[in-house]
């Protein structure tokens, strides 16, 4: 798959954090998987789409001070591992704040960011990045 | 007024529709003129008095127009409960798209959940692209086309290096909701005025705009800001003491108070929505911006007179009533502009290049 349809196909989930929620035993995942990992076939036809609040907790945390050229104006960055409200973890960067108000519990929030953009002549892909509360 | 070519765009007779929710969204980073002064080698206090700037809003390095305009449609959502797939239409008016082809609306769209069928398209008309489409909205509200329909205007403009409009080109947007159901303030009417005038423009593929440094002011800003208020009261017959507020464009802190004093207003009526001195101008965000810092803390039955201006030339002029259904209305489901300004982090000029890639950089930075 090239690059321009994986972010094609990825753009209704990375703009609205939509993933799935298994209606067999009530996990959501992000993003979105077509099988329950836990309940396999059992889960077949219960897998219903979700669109997460966008409201969570930070798991962890790192700052990134070693990145590759298109995250370089950014750094150093924050990236962690945040517990969304329905479940799922996921990670992201945590953007526009000061990195000595970060801690581990921190209620985070949904952004809309530029992820990457293919030089100036390419494709710029849009995602989810998350803010303190 | 002057005797040249004066175009007066009669809008149709007033209808109910009006603003329905609005949500504003201004970047983290900001910039003083102290430090840009300090690498041109301007006087510090001097360009901040010409100006009345005390600092601008920086986009991050992940931010531009669609960004920001979906922060704010987002923030408007937040408000009131609209099922996107009521939305029917959504223009984004800027001079800073993503794209040269490719569009900024229907990325927001997609990034609020609007479904397949409805109106999209970018605007452009200097600064005064976003209220343009606000008065596309509304006459497809008022001719039963949409239901709703979201109106954006968004910037993350730059001044070349070294050129007085650095000082003030920033970043912002705001996006407004319109409607006939549970409107927040009614649009009692608009009007446009449009000169062909040399007063700023930007080439296709040239970085940075330039001024005609003499038609700025009178032939440009004035001008047309002027005209369309003065259409504005004579069509509504009122005047300036019959409004509780009026806003502006505001390319700095002085234009919009020398053209408020000129139309017999008062600061009283004019502060509430100047934001440049804190934000800078947002360009398409900047009169938008200042009605949403106005709606934050109106009342029902307050009057509102906006009036933008986009170079090149023409101004668009909107008499506003805040309804009582602003009583209900829950604006603080998304942050006021005043809570936008509150928490910043300042940046010093070799930042601000990083940021807005005015620097060279090797193969270790894309
Ligand atoms: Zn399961």
């Amino acid at each position: 798959m090239t690059e321009l349809s994986r972010i094609w196909r990825e753009t209704e989930y990375r703009y609205n954090l939509i993933g799935f929620k298994c209606n067999n035993c009530g996990e959501s995942y992000f993003p979105p998987r077509d099988i329950c990992p836990h309940c396999h076939r059992e889960s077949i036809g219960k897998m219903e789409k979700v669109k997460f609040s966008g409201n969570g907790e930070i798991l962890s945390y790192t700052t990134v001070h070693d990145a590759p050229p298109a995250f370089k104006r950014q750094v150093p960055y924050l990236l962690a591992l945040v517990k969304l409200d329905e479940g799922p973890v996921i990670t992201a960067q945590i953007v526009d704040c000061d990195p000595d108000d970060v801690n581990i519990g921190k209620k985070v929030h949904m952004a809309f960011r530029k992820i990457r953009e293919d030089g100036t002549n390419g494709v710029i892909e849009y995602g989810y990045k998350f803010k303190l509360d | 007024m002057l005797n040249v070519n004066f175009y007066i765009c009669i809008s149709a007779k007033p209808f109910m529709s009006g603003i329905v929710s609005y949500g504003s969204y201004i970047p983290y980073y900001r910039i003083k003129p102290e430090e840009i002064a300090r690498i041109w080698g301007d006087e510090p206090e001097r360009m901040k008095k010409n100006l009345f700037i005390l600092s601008k809003s920086v986009p991050s390095p992940d931010e531009d127009v669609a960004s920001i305009s979906v922060e704010a449609a987002r923030n408007a959502l937040k408000r009131m409960d609209v099922n996107p797939e009521e939305i029917g239409a959504i223009y984004v008016g800027s001079e800073s798209h993503p794209y040269a082809v490719k569009p900024t609306a229907t990325i927001v769209a997609a990034a609020i959940g609007m479904p397949l069928e409805y109106f999209a398209a970018d605007y452009e008309f200097a600064c005064k692209a976003g209220t343009a489409g606000m008065q596309n909205v509304k006459a497809m509200v008022d001719s039963n086309f949409i239901k709703y329909g979201f109106a954006i205007g968004s910037d993350t403009s730059q001044g070349a290096p070294g050129d007085a409009l650095e000082y003030t080109a920033s970043a912002g947007g705001t996006a407004m909701l319109i409607g006939k159901n549970n409107t927040i303030a009614e649009i009692n009417d608009t009007l446009s005025v449009s000169t062909d005038t040399p007063d700023f423009w930007r080439r296709e593929g040239e970085p940075y705009p330039k001024h005609g440094e003499r038609f700025t002011g009178e032939p440009g800003y004035f001008k047309h800001v002027i005209a369309a208020s003065k259409a504005m009261m004579e069509r509504m017959d009122t005047k300036s003491s019959d409004y509780d507020y009026v806003v502006f464009h505001q390319p700095n802190g002085k234009f919009p108070s020398r053209a408020a004093k000129i139309l017999g207003f008062t600061e009283d009526q004019y502060k509430t929505g100047l934001l440049t001195p804190y934000i800078g101008n947002t360009y398409s965000g900047s009169m938008m911006t200042g009605l949403s810092a106005v709606l934050d803390e109106s009342k029902p039955e307050d009057r509102i007179l906006a009036v933008s201006f986009g170079s090149g030339a023409g101004s668009d002029a909107f008499d506003i009533t805040v309804t009582g259904e602003m009583k209900d209305y829950k604006r603080d489901n998304a942050p006021t502009v005043k809570k936008l300004i509150e928490k910043v982090k300042f940046i010093d000029y070799g930042m601000y290049t990083k940021f807005r890639k005015i620097i060279v950089t090797g193969d270790s930075v894309e």
